[in-house]
């Protein structure tokens, strides 16, 4: 695992001095119908025995590892594709092949403009919607026999290699907690978004 | 079978192709089929020929009490068919033996799979859970803690979205029942709403999206909407009475009523409170679901309404004409199934199904129904009705709508071929 990512302006972090709302009322703010239909009321209305440890932000630190598309969350650190090349050749190839457009699982490259045929191919290049989804799943997960041990900058080199592959970004580009969030995929407005439901699916 | 037994009261035709009245099974006649299995009244027993012995397990002392038992090593055939990503151990799925089984309740180490890394060796006693980001106060959370806070219990399904999907193949898929619909579990969940807990944190105003995340090594984590979080989202401890299997996300897991079960995530070790989305790997290059035109629903959480016919199905042999007992699976993630239909004829002609108690929200529903095989070829189907009215679609009909590729939320109507020499196939009709 990465040492403790350091906070950009992170909303979530922020503490807020005004009183929280209770559920109940939030429930109803938020618009759940009926919510004591589905769920007693009693339920949402009792108190726990408040045995929950209070943390610090930092003592949170190294579990804190969400990335959103904003770029919150992303940690000092930077990497090319060049770099990421070195790094994709010992980390990745047995199962993402050379150039990651083929290989035992999920391809990475390639499928540009397959969507709306037959047979899509989804990759990072033709479907994934934001970038900075790449650097979190990298981090969090891969390589798959050795999740979370490669550093920040050789995540932001391989997160910049496979930009670079699908045409995304130049071979020099550096992709930091700067530039990354301002990468934009080719597919960001390929997505529907139907939550909240407005009918009946 | 006489003629006489088959035209008494109880045996009343009610769709085409020898579908009987569900009342069968509440009149006296129905006795006779407490004998369970595919085969029951198929035809009349030949005479014994032989006087009864006793068998040799009547006269030896039987084997002592066990700590933990396990199931007759006759029923070691009972298993979950199993596949995992190529090069990997730990990544992909095990599908609930629904052919095998009766009733609503999945026995938990039948409880279907779906793993991204593996299942993860969690000492408990070192396991934490953390609430924080948009909070007042984050905290901490230890099992021994999470266990003193109110439990409650319901009886509810957990299905994978890519639940159904083989179905979507050009060719039906010639696999037991369970490989194409396996993917969906029943269990009694106990645990602590989560609401509770997150009163206790202290959600700020702004706050819209939780983020879950497990303690496994794919740190699998997805966005789910404060408004779930607060109506019925509960912390997870006990499945079936024990805690949960490691399988299930020992010692804890997320689990939220009615979603696509790649939300419930297990191995809970942590909640932030976010504001936006995260668009997470799991939620935007999968579980998003893929239309002809090319673009992608995203955020369809909730299951849809859903049946399948687990006796006959696909693989198993009838044994001559005679009178069956069709039986099945029903259930919706929006409440309770109102009705199950059933028909024997691909769909001309339909009865209703009798639904066996309890009728539990987001729950399985069991349902029976009683059929006469005349011999000839038949194409048996179930179609399932909710609370709110939602209709169970056809196979085209969800093809209409989605195209072929959405690859999640598959709840199209399961259509199974019995052919005249008694076998019984998968079929799209």
């Amino acid at each position: 695992m990465p040492s403790g990512p350091g906070r950009k302006g992170r909303r979530s972090s922020r503490r807020e001095t005004r009183p929280a709302l209770r559920s109940a009322a939030l429930a109803i703010a938020l618009g759940i119908p009926a919510a004591g239909a589905a769920w007693p009321g009693a339920l949402n209305a009792q108190e726990g025995p408040g045995l929950g440890v209070e943390l610090t932000p930092e003592q949170i630190a190294a579990w804190d590892i969400n990335i959103a598309p904003d770029g919150s969350g992303l940690p000092p650190g930077s990497g090319d594709a060049r770099e990421g090349a070195e790094v994709f050749a010992v980390q990745c190839i047995a199962c993402h092949t050379t150039d990651g457009s083929e290989g035992l699982n999920d391809r990475l490259v390639g499928g540009h403009g397959t969507l709306a045929s037959a047979a899509p191919v989804r990759t990072v290049g033709s479907f994934w919607p934001y970038a900075t989804t790449i650097f979190d799943y990298i981090r969090r997960a891969m390589p798959y026999a050795l999740p979370q041990s490669l550093s920040d900058d050789e995540t932001y080199a391989l997160t910049a290699y496979l930009l670079h592959l699908n045409g995304i970004i130049g071979e020099d580009e550096v992709m930091d907690a700067e530039s990354l969030p301002l990468v934009e995929m080719p597919n960001r407005d390929g997505f529907i978004v139907v939550w909240p439901p407005t009918e009946e699916r | 079978m006489t003629g006489s037994r088959c035209s008494g009261r109880g045996f009343e035709q009610v769709a085409g192709n020898g579908l009987l009245h569900r009342r069968l099974f509440l009149t006296k006649t129905a006795s006779l089929a407490g004998a369970a299995g595919l085969g029951f009244m198929t035809a009349r027993p030949a005479a014994a020929q032989a006087q009864l012995d006793v068998p040799e397990w009547t006269k030896v002392p039987g084997a002592p009490m066990s700590g933990y038992g396990s199931p007759s090593p006759h029923e070691a055939h009972v298993q979950r068919a199993f596949f995992s990503r190529p090069g990997t151990v730990g990544s992909g799925a095990s599908q609930t033996p629904l052919e095998q089984l009766e009733g609503i309740i999945t026995p938990s180490g039948l409880h279907f799979e779906r793993h991204h890394n593996g299942i993860p060796a969690i000492d408990p006693g070192r396991h934490r859970l953390v609430i924080h980001g948009l909070v007042a106060r984050p905290l901490m959370f230890d099992l021994e803690s999470l266990a003193r806070y109110p439990l409650i219990s319901r009886i509810q399904f957990l299905e994978c979205s890519g639940n159904g999907r083989a179905n979507d193949a050009p060719e039906p898929p010639q696999v037991p029942v369970s490989q194409i619909h396996g993917l969906v579990s029943c269990s009694d969940w106990t645990g602590v709403p989560l609401s509770v807990l997150l009163d206790e944190a202290g959600v700020e105003p702004e706050a819209r999206w939780i983020v879950a995340e497990g303690a496994d090594s794919a740190a699998m984590n997805r966005s789910v909407p404060m408004a779930k979080a607060l109506d019925d989202a509960m912390i997870a401890l006990y499945q079936n009475g024990e805690r949960l299997r490691p399988d299930n996300g020992y010692p804890m897991r997320l689990f939220l009523p009615g979603y696509e079960g790649n939300m419930s995530i297990k191995w809970l070790r942590r909640i932030e409170v976010t504001a936006e989305p995260m668009m997470t790997r799991e939620e935007t290059s999968k579980y998003t679901d893929l239309l002809p035109d090319g673009r992608a629903l995203q955020f369809t959480f909730q299951m849809g309404v859903k049946s399948v016919i687990t006796s006959p199905s696909g693989g198993l042999e009838m044994q001559g004409p005679g009178l069956y007992q069709i039986s099945g699976i029903a259930w919706t993630g929006a409440g309770r199934i109102r009705r199950v239909e059933v028909s024997a004829d691909g769909g001309q002609t339909w009865a209703e199904a009798a639904l066996t108690d309890p009728l539990l929200p987001i729950s399985l529903t069991r349902f029976r129904m009683p059929w006469r095989w005349d011999g000839g070829p038949a194409v048996l189907q179930s179609r399932a009705i909710d609370e709110t009215g939602a209709v169970q679609p056809t196979r085209a009909a969800l093809h209409a709508r989605l195209g072929t590729r959405f690859d999640y939320h598959h709840n199209a109507i399961q259509s199974w071929l019995v052919a005249a020499d008694g076998a019984v196939s998968n079929i799209y009709a």
